[in-house]
């Protein structure tokens, strides 16, 4: 009972801190790629708390009814990874807020929301089934879909699925919105759209979004730790340097469109899922 | 968010060089905004005309409480050499009002890192008188 609590309260509350201190380190890395010194790292707390201080200003109640539903479902599916339950379970509530986010953007009769949720159900529509493809390659290495199990499992994974862990790589790019993969609403400053999905959500609700965010980084890289995880100091390790080529990938590719983000992410990410586990079934 | 209104485009370089590696405004926090609906600070470059004050108003009155103005440059604060020419209405404060001015004809980056700072202590200012 206190194990769980302590595993909510993980999910909760410290999950969201990690999720704004990667944030920051991540500027700060990137502006030193840019030989620019960049802001304090805790300067997304500091946005945040400033977002919550503005006035709430929204275009009708759907908006601001979507924006609570993507946080909580952000939440939830986070701290049902902390608690070790089943996989399928933590991506279909996960998939539920990343519908919702949209739905709130088509809501309003803005052009630069409209357009932005289009490219973010493009972009949803190519990360889940690589999600979901390296959730049943997790299934068909380890036997079960429950994190706890595959925390049992005595080899790190990475060494059976080497390949699926390149195609977790692309569904993080995505989802962390990074480039070439930032035209539905980018991260950084740079404008796409004015600012895509995100251009009609404001103050609070933004923040909120903001949030949101932390909650869906941390899961994705608790996924990718799940791949290394018979070792905490190797499991930090790989995200340490999964995190580091996410931000170099970032700073050395422009942005593309979403034909190609379709054609290249599914061919190359089917082609690998497919011969990774071609690979994992001929060895048993 | 910073927008141009009928400015000459020697001040808006300016403002551009305050995001360089030389200036860097992001120490402070600071990122150049696109989006009116996330922004909280306007800079607002050139003189203001006829044609672009329903524009300026417009973009501030989609801005969220509290914020603040930044008005840069010599036509920004006061309709500069253009003050009388008949299309001009002149400063930014003729239309929307005005905590922070920079003067100058290009206002210095280090002169609107300075007005960008001041501006963000008014913006404090109002955030705790609206708490």
């Amino acid at each position: 009972m206190i194990t769980t609590l302590i595993l909510v309260f993980i999910g909760l509350i410290v999950a969201p801190m990690a999720g704004g201190l990667i944030a920051g380190v991540d500027r700060r890395v990137t502006a030193w790629f840019q030989s620019r010194q960049g802001p304090p790292i805790t300067q997304a707390f500091y946005d945040v708390a400033k977002l919550f201080g503005k006035e709430p200003m929204a275009s009708n109640v759907w908006q601001i009814f979507c924006a609570y539903v993507y946080v909580i479902a952000a939440a939830l599916s986070c701290v049902l990874f902390f608690l070790q339950t089943d996989l399928l379970l933590i991506f279909f509530v996960q998939a539920i807020g990343a519908v919702f986010l949209v739905i709130g953007a088509m809501s309003v009769p803005s052009p630069y929301s409209q357009v932005g949720a289009q490219r973010e159900l493009i972009q949803i529509l190519t990360y889940e089934p690589l999600l979901i493809l390296v959730f049943v390659s997790l299934y068909l290495a380890t036997g079960s879909f429950q994190v706890s199990d595959i925390l049992a499992h005595e080899q790190p994974l990475l060494f059976k699925l080497p390949l699926m862990f390149i195609v977790l790589g692309y569904a993080l790019t995505i989802k962390l919105r990074k480039s070439p993969f930032d035209f539905s609403t980018s991260h950084h400053a740079h404008q796409e759209l004015v600012k895509g999905v995100l251009t009609e959500y404001s103050g609070p609700y933004l923040a909120l979004i903001e949030v949101a965010h932390w909650y869906e980084t941390v899961l994705v890289l608790g996924v990718c730790a799940l791949f290394w995880s018979t070792s905490i100091p190797m499991m930090i390790v790989l995200l340490v340097v999964t995190y580091m080529a996410e931000i170099i990938i970032d700073n050395t590719m422009a942005r593309m469109t979403w034909r190609w983000m379709l054609k290249y992410v599914w061919s190359v990410g089917l082609v690998l899922s497919v011969v990774n586990l071609i690979w994992l079934y001929a060895k048993i | 968010m910073h927008f141009d209104c009928g400015s000459c485009n020697g001040c808006d370089i300016e403002v551009l060089a305050c995001l360089t590696p030389m200036y860097d405004i992001e120490r402070f926090g600071i990122v150049n905004v696109g989006n009116p609906k996330h922004a909280d600070i306007l800079l607002v470059t050139g003189t203001v005309n006829h044609r672009n004050k329903k524009v300026l108003k417009n973009l501030y009155d989609q801005m969220p409480e509290p914020k603040a103005v930044i008005a840069i440059g010599a036509c920004g604060t006061s309709g500069g050499v253009f003050r009388e020419a008949y299309n001009v209405v002149g400063g930014v404060d003729k239309v929307i009002p005005v905590d922070v001015y920079v003067p100058g004809c290009p206002a210095k980056p280090e002169a609107i890192i300075d007005g960008v700072v001041l501006g963000l202590q008014k913006f404090a200012e109002k955030v705790e008188a609206a708490s």
